[in-house]
């Protein structure tokens, strides 16, 4: 098999095991914060703000976990460099 | 398709040209500079004030209220920065309702001159907080062996609210572009709404972020 249909098939599988494997961690962990949220918010009510501010901060860091993942998927799909050069490669021949 | 507005080049002319994401900035820039000061030209306190001035006063007092209980003393130091920051993304991801819109915030050169600017600002607010001897001191904080460690930490933080925005924003409208060659009629509407929802919730990460940066550069003296 010649190098192209190896970097498209190398790719491909990459992408989609990486946002695969990539996203189950981040959803595990938000999970868990949400719910240690949901737990000092029940018990202390009128810290409210404070809490929600919190979560929402601690949220946007696990979810740039899944974010990094998600980037590097889609540059494999749409903006990979190694099928770019390969297919200038094979237009230039 | 297009992964940034970078690519698409309005004008060139050597070495410089002018790409979507510069030409959509100034737009941005011009419209909410022209509006601030459309606004703010006759300011009343009392009687019968406009329901735009209203509507500013609320979100420089909101912002204003949000920087004191992250815990800085006097958020009218920085407040101009600060709410600068939230204000351009929040607006330029706002307007990705309007058609044939792309938010510069979804280009990596913009998101990284952002975090460059958060990256400069801890710098300099740190150094006038607390002299730059006592700043630099900082960094050999709990042990001078952890160093090389707050100094990646420093990098890192740098990169990750670079890329954490540029990330959320781009893969918005990717999604957008891919669902409207899949399944064209109702489905992108929802995904647009909530590519709104999360561009005004990575702004309000991007602004409470760079505060608690702020507050961690400038507090250590007290403690």
């Amino acid at each position: 098999m010649d190098s192209m249909t190896l970097i498209a098939i190398v790719s491909m599988i990459c992408a989609g095991v990486t946002i695969a494997v990539g996203s189950v961690a981040p959803a595990l962990g938000e999970g868990r914060a949400v719910s240690a949220a949901l737990n000092s918010l029940a018990q202390q009510p009128d810290a409210a703000s404070t809490i929600t501010r919190t979560l929402f901060v601690g949220l946007a860091m696990i979810e740039s976990i899944a974010i990094y993942c998600l980037v590097i998927s889609m540059i494999l799909i749409f903006a990979n460099p190694f099928w770019n050069h390969v297919i200038a490669q094979t237009t230039g021949k | 398709m297009r992964l940034s507005p970078d690519e698409l080049v309005f004008w060139h002319y050597g070495f410089v040209s002018l790409n979507s994401t510069i030409v959509t900035t100034w737009a941005l820039m011009l419209v909410m500079t022209v509006g601030a000061m459309l606004i703010t030209r006759k300011l009343k306190t009392e009687g019968d004030i406009s329901r735009w001035q209203g509507f500013l006063e609320i979100v420089v007092t909101t912002i204003q209220q949000q920087i004191k209980e992250v815990g800085l003393q006097y958020p009218e130091k920085y407040l101009g920065f600060i709410g600068t920051l939230f204000l351009f993304i929040a607006v330029s991801n706002l307007c990705a309702i309007l058609p044939w819109y792309e938010p510069p915030t979804g280009s990596l050169s913009t998101t990284s001159a952002l975090a460059v600017s958060v990256f400069v600002a801890v710098l300099l607010f740190g150094i006038e907080e607390q002299g730059l001897g006592g700043y630099l001191r900082s960094y050999l904080k709990p042990t001078f062996i952890m160093l090389p460690f707050n100094i990646i930490s420093e990098l890192s933080r740098t990169f990750a609210l670079a890329i954490r925005l540029f990330g959320n924003i781009m893969s918005g409208t990717l999604i957008v572009g891919i669902l409207l060659t899949i399944a064209p009629f109702l489905f992108p509407i929802f995904m647009n709404l909530l590519g709104l929802l999360t561009g005004m919730v990575q702004a309000y990460i991007f602004s409470i972020l760079a505060t608690v940066y702020i507050a961690a550069a400038t507090r250590t003296r007290a403690a």
